[in-house]
């Protein structure tokens, strides 16, 4: 088997976001940069794969050289090799993230299984996955809670996260998947898998070496800004208290 | 003429209540583009969602009914939508940002060649058609423009008033989808067994943090105080995550469900950023923590601190007695 994992850099989920002066951009000036959780999870995903399955894991990011070192932590992690495609953030939109990612697919060739984060905490769009597998006219199962992937790695039984409850569908493979928060826990890299990380590959492409040649976006941002904030109410003593200004003061009750 | 499709959610024959925010967003856009707009349905016997739709003021009510689309499955589904969007010669299409819009309208958006605008919280102000969703937990509001012929987008509907039955009827037409090959299949559907409203719906939510200790004591210590207030609970993603007996489809942030109630009490919860991001627009919040410096205080308009395991079994009791 082969499986690839679209593995996004995002900057730190836990570090405040401010915009740059003029607003046009997030200010990344000293700026944490970490892999995008669901990303974590979707690799690990793949790596639990490929113990039952003796597949081949791929690391795939669409980012700047200063994404490699978020790379190498994947790699550490576990995944057999590499493929960053030299397009920087900005550059990119969903869709066109989607159709870069599906041209990886077709240049690899043999793969069997794609799997991505349900979500990148950064620009929050839940849509790369589900994008990818229109353009290559796969199967999706999208947020992921458990995979199955049957022997002869023609089909996987998966759990998704459904309003309502939990939905199980079974999909052909090749096929797409996204991973969702439950899915599993990330290992972490021990220090002898951080040193062999050094010396695997991540082979480098441009959008030529891929033939995509359209990079025009769909979606393009006007403008950020931060959003109002909240006012802070005040503080009640008491329960009393409490349920008499939610009576008599927010009426809500 | 109509050129802004709203497709409905719907679930066990029923139309989901944020059908009605998905319309006034096409309302919005009417405004600004002119024309007005059309309601799609995709299933198997929708003919009772078809019905329910009535009244809202659409040009008209566009079905595709079959057995091939009982269960929804995201390849299917697709095609139907884009027979829809033909049929109505869409330039919009609308639907909900629930779990099935998240899986559906982005595929939908590269089979139409169109740009995908994902949880659109609102219009920006002017004339041009200029949609606004959040980005980083929150943090950020962008402002984006889909510059092709056609663009999906998905709502976010707690930031939307529903739209009001204004009357007249609608004319319902059949219109035929195949739903092609198919390389997926649906197994099984485990509901979540809830009496409660939906959070999505629901008025007031009552949502428990990892402060309150362990699964069995989240339920013992949440469900008296949702019976109270008639409440849905939420939780957060620490609660999910940890304990089992609380599912995944309760969680309120960033990466789960987005809730504006009119009342939103968080209990034993500490606000982190992803936290705030699902529910900072419900109307009135009240907090309880033990802890005076815990951020969830910075949005609440009432806080207590205080210890849930005392404070609790006394806020249902008196929340009871004030309801009379
Ligand atoms: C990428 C990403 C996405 C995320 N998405 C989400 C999301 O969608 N939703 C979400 O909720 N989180 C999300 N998180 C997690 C988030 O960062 C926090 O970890 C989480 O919200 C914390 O949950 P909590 O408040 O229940 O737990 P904690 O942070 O552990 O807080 C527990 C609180 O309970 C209080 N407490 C303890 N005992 C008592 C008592 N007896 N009485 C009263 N108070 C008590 C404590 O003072 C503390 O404030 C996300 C994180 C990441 C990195
Ligand atoms: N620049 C990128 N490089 C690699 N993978 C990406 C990139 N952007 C998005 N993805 C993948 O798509 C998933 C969903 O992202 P999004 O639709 O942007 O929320 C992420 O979790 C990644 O797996």
């Amino acid at each position: 088997m082969k499986v690839l994992v679209a593995f996004k850099r995002v900057i730190d989920p836990d570090a405040r976001i401010k915009l740059t002066a003029d607003g046009s951009a997030v200010n990344t000036e000293s700026v944490e940069y970490k892999a995008n959780p669901f990303c974590e999870n979707a690799l690990e995903a793949a790596l639990q794969i490929a113990e039952e399955h003796d597949a081949e894991v791929v690391i795939v990011t669409i980012g700047g050289d200063d994404t490699d070192q978020t790379i190498r932590a994947g790699l550490a992690m576990g995944a057999a090799r590499a493929i960053r495609v030299e397009v920087e953030d900005q550059d990119l939109d969903s869709d066109l993230a989607a159709r870069i990612l599906a041209a990886v697919y077709k240049e690899e060739g043999d793969v069997d299984l794609f799997i991505l984060g349900k979500q990148a905490v950064d620009g929050d769009n839940n849509q790369v996955g589900q994008l990818l597998a229109e353009y290559l006219g796969l199967p999706q199962a999208c947020f992921a809670s458990a995979i199955t992937i049957d022997e002869d790695a023609s089909e996987a039984v998966v759990t998704r996260e459904v309003d309502g409850g939990l939905e199980t569908i079974a999909i052909t493979l090749p096929g797409v998947i996204t991973a969702d928060l439950r899915l599993n826990t990330p290992r972490y890299a021990k220090l002898p898998d951080i040193m062999k990380a050094r010396r695997k590959t991540i082979a480098v492409m441009d959008l030529d070496d891929l033939g995509v040649d359209d990079t025009a976006l769909k979606i393009e941002v006007v403008r950020l800004e931060e959003p109002p904030k909240r006012q802070a109410g005040a503080l009640v003593e008491s329960v009393d208290e409490l349920v008499a200004k939610l009576k008599n003061e927010a009426r809500v009750l | 003429m109509s050129n802004i499709l709203v497709i409905a959610e719907h679930h066990a024959g029923a139309l989901k209540k944020g059908t009605l925010a998905a319309i006034t967003l096409a309302k919005q856009i009417a405004a600004k583009v002119g024309g007005g707009f059309d309601l799609g349905v995709v299933g198997g016997g929708v003919a009772g969602v078809a019905a329910e739709l009535q009244g809202y003021g659409a040009g008209s009510v566009f079905v595709v009914d079959g057995p091939a689309f009982a269960d929804y499955l995201a390849q299917p589904y697709t095609k139907a939508v884009v027979a829809l969007a033909d049929k109505a010669g869409a330039s919009y299409v609308i639907s909900t940002a629930g779990t099935t819009g998240k899986d559906l309208l982005p595929r939908v958006a590269a089979a139409l060649g169109a740009g995908m605008v994902a949880d659109c919280v609102g219009l920006a102000e002017g004339d041009e058609v200029l949609f606004q969703r959040p980005m980083y937990a929150g943090n950020v509001m962008a402002t984006v423009r889909s510059k092709t012929a056609k663009t999906v987008v998905s709502v976010r509907t707690s930031d939307f008033d529903v739209a009001a039955a204004t009357g007249g009827q609608s004319p319902i037409v059949s219109v035929a989808a195949d739903g092609g090959e198919v390389a997926a299949r649906f197994v099984s559907f485990d509901a979540t067994e809830s009496e409660r409203p939906e959070l999505t719906e629901a008025d007031v939510i009552v949502t428990g943090g990892r402060g309150l200790k362990d699964g069995p004591t989240f339920w013992n210590m949440m469900n008296p105080l949702a019976d109270a207030l008639g409440a849905a609970i939420g939780a957060t993603r620490a609660v999910v995550d940890s304990w089992e007996e609380v599912p995944n489809d309760m969680q309120i942030g960033q990466t789960g469900k987005v809730v504006a109630p009119k009342l939103y009490i968080a209990v034993a919860v500490s606000g982190a950023i992803q936290h705030l991001a699902g529910m900072k627009n419900s109307k009135t919040i009240v907090a309880i923590n033990k802890d005076a410096d815990a951020p969830i205080f910075q949005v609440a308009d009432y806080g207590l601190v205080a210890d849930a395991f005392k404070t609790l079994p006394e806020l249902t009791e008196k929340l009871k007695a004030a309801r009379g």
